[in-house]
């Protein structure tokens, strides 16, 4: 158990490792510098040189390499080329509050989703499963920014319930961003919520079809305990995983609802270095969004292999 | 993969019309394929229906609600709603359309050959494969957007590409499906080459599973577009678009709603459209889309 946990940590380090030399090659092979990218056509002479010296262009790149590669292991991320501020002070609150918006969306979506998919599952084909599903289908492909600007047109402008835009500074405690932080939340677990019902849906409606769960209707097994105790616990399993896969695949649309809310995350922080074309500062966002999926990716691994024995032993079989 | 998937030697075109009438005959898969259609019906004649010019503004229409001239008003620049609107999709249309197939043939010829080489490329590759779908697609778009500009010769492949990726894993995880049965051990035994295997044996048995992947990425294609031209990376104005335009009318929210209202409408109905056709057409070709997460 434990050698299998360790070989699936090391593949997760392998991977952010790529993702290190893949983000760092990206900026590199892209015409220009951090300096000229940032300084843009005005960059020369002697301001360029600075900027140069200050980031310490001139090595070769694998050295350069290394350098960010272990700055960034012990949790230095570098300068900035926009005022040449610490890449990880600037990072840290923005980093907190990106999971604060992650993490309530959570809470809210998460067993929403689960009680729902169960429903709309043993519930097939039924109203309340046409109703769900539909619905489903419209929150989870509905692009976010489409999503929020209708909520903020109904709750905000039209009934005046709650604030369209988050206006508490990046460094506030969480508790000062209540009730800003609700529309963006909604948003979110909406979307959360209708991929992770789908999922649980269909694997519901999958493990209620197999021979065992006849089985024991036909032995007699009442309805709802055939539910609870034989269906329910295979039927989630699969879900572990893919709500860990929706969780990073949501970080795309995280960043387009921080700018719609005008919300003090990571993501705003993203889209301000890109328009900035601050190289440095991107590429350690970019590392660290990539490390939260690769964490994201194991817990839920490792939560699956702990809670089926089956899968533990089929590992390690192969 | 069920054993029905597996006839090769059916008739293409008998197969698809079969296709085509089992999505139509599911309530979601009708609605969601008139959608689409008509879509691409209003982007194609679009230029000779609209009533005003895209660009003309006229100052004492400014933010007017729906007005006789202006049916559904005018802008904060003072131009025509409905005449944006039904423009609006056209570039986005284009774009996704041309990219999409880019995407899934090339996603899908990798990842069907990773499928039946495997081995120690195979596992290199899928590291490098799992290490970009790691990495938000909004960054790795905006990146290469903002170096290159934002030109439709560079979104289409950059859209491409990147779309392309998450085409391999699915490929490959298809092509595992079909590669260890008896069919294939035989063409190799027969000494068929590579190329052969692919085209004869392996793509006839992945095509349902690349075609639902190819609606599905479609759509996710749209969403990534009109996000980008919200965020104001994407077409550039006074080009009509749904993504810009809302972004555009949202600040006017509370005394112009239809501004927003319109473009939200359209943007909605057509990804809502695609994938109704997706959900129908996976289940059409009996393949459980729901059970795969959004990578």
């Amino acid at each position: 158990m434990l050698n299998l946990f360790l070989r699936r940590l090391m593949l997760g380090i392998v991977t952010v490792v790529i993702v290190s030399i893949i983000i760092f090659l990206g900026v590199e092979l892209l015409p220009g510098d951090a300096c000229t990218a940032f300084l843009e056509r005005e960059a020369q002479g002697k301001l360029l040189e600075n900027c140069r010296n200050d980031l310490g262009l001139g090595r070769p790149a694998y050295e350069r390499y290394l350098e960010w590669a272990v700055g960034a292991a012990q949790g230095d991320l570098g300068i900035s080329a926009n005022g040449q501020k610490s890449i990880a002070d600037l990072v840290g609150h923005r980093l907190g509050n990106s999971l604060l918006l992650a993490l309530c969306a959570m809470c809210a979506g998460i067993p929403l989703a689960i009680i729902l998919g169960v429903v709309t599952g043993l519930w097939r084909d039924r109203s309340v499963d046409l109703v769900f599903s539909t619905s489903a289908i419209f929150a989870m492909t509905i692009p976010e920014f489409v999503s929020a600007t209708v909520l903020i047109l109904l709750f905000s402008v039209w009934l005046e319930w709650l604030p369209g835009i988050v206006l508490t500074p990046a460094d506030s405690p969480a508790s000062d961003f209540f009730p800003e932080i609700l529309l963006p939340v909604i948003v979110l677990a909406m979307v959360m919520t209708a991929h992770i019902l789908r999922m649980v849906r269909s694997s519901v409606i999958q493990v209620m079809e197999s021979d065992y769960i006849q089985m024991a209707t036909l032995k007699g097994v009442p309805y709802w305990q055939t539910v609870f105790r034989h269906a329910l616990p295979n039927a989630l399993l699969p879900a572990i995983n893919v709500v860990a896969l929706t969780i990073a695949w949501l970080l795309g649309g995280v960043v387009v609802i921080e700018v719609v809310f005008n919300y003090p995350g990571l993501g705003r922080m993203m889209i301000d270095a890109i328009s900035d074309r601050d190289l440095p500062v991107v590429q350690a966002i970019a590392l660290i969004v990539a490390t939260v999926y690769v964490c994201v990716n194991l817990t839920a691994d490792l939560m699956t292999m702990i809670a089926n024995p089956r899968l533990r032993t089929h590992y390690l079989r192969k | 993969m069920t054993e029905t998937n597996l006839h090769r030697h059916s008739s293409a075109f008998s197969r698809l019309s079969g296709v085509l009438s089992d999505v139509v005959s599911r309530p979601s898969g009708a609605i969601g394929l008139f959608l689409v259609i008509f879509h691409i019906v209003l982007a194609l004649t679009s230029p000779y229906l609209v009533p005003f010019d895209y660009k003309e503004m006229n100052a004492s229409f400014m933010l007017s609600g729906p007005t006789s001239t202006h049916w559904l008003g005018a802008d904060h620049l003072g131009r025509d709603v409905l005449s944006r609107t039904l423009l609006g999709g056209r570039e986005a249309l284009l774009v996704t359309a041309i990219a999409t197939p880019i995407a899934v043939i090339w996603g899908g010829f990798v990842g069907i050959l990773l499928g039946l080489v495997g081995g120690r490329i195979d596992e290199v590759l899928m590291r490098i494969v799992d290490a970009f779908l790691s990495l938000p697609w909004i960054l790795k778009m905006l990146v290469l957007i903002v170096t290159f500009g934002t030109g439709m010769f560079v979104l289409i492949p950059t859209l491409a590409f990147f779309y392309g990726i998450p085409v391999i894993r699915i490929a490959r995880a298809a092509t595992h499906d079909v590669v260890a049965r008896d069919f294939i051990s035989a063409a190799r035994a027969r000494g068929h080459k590579k190329m052969t295997i692919i085209r004869r044996e392996l793509l006839p048995n992945v095509l349902d599973t690349l075609m639902v992947e190819g609606a599905m990425r479609w759509s996710w294609m749209l969403l990534a577009f009109s996000s980008l031209s919200f965020l104001g990376f994407g077409v550039s104005p006074p080009t009509p678009d749904w993504g810009l335009m809302i972004a555009d009318a949202r600040g006017f929210m509370s005394f112009a709603p239809v501004g927003v209202i319109a473009p939200v409408v359209a943007l909605s109905s057509l990804i809502i459209g695609i994938n109704l056709t997706a959900d129908s057409l996976a289940k059409a070709l009996g393949i459980d889309r729901a059970q795969k997460a959004p990578v």
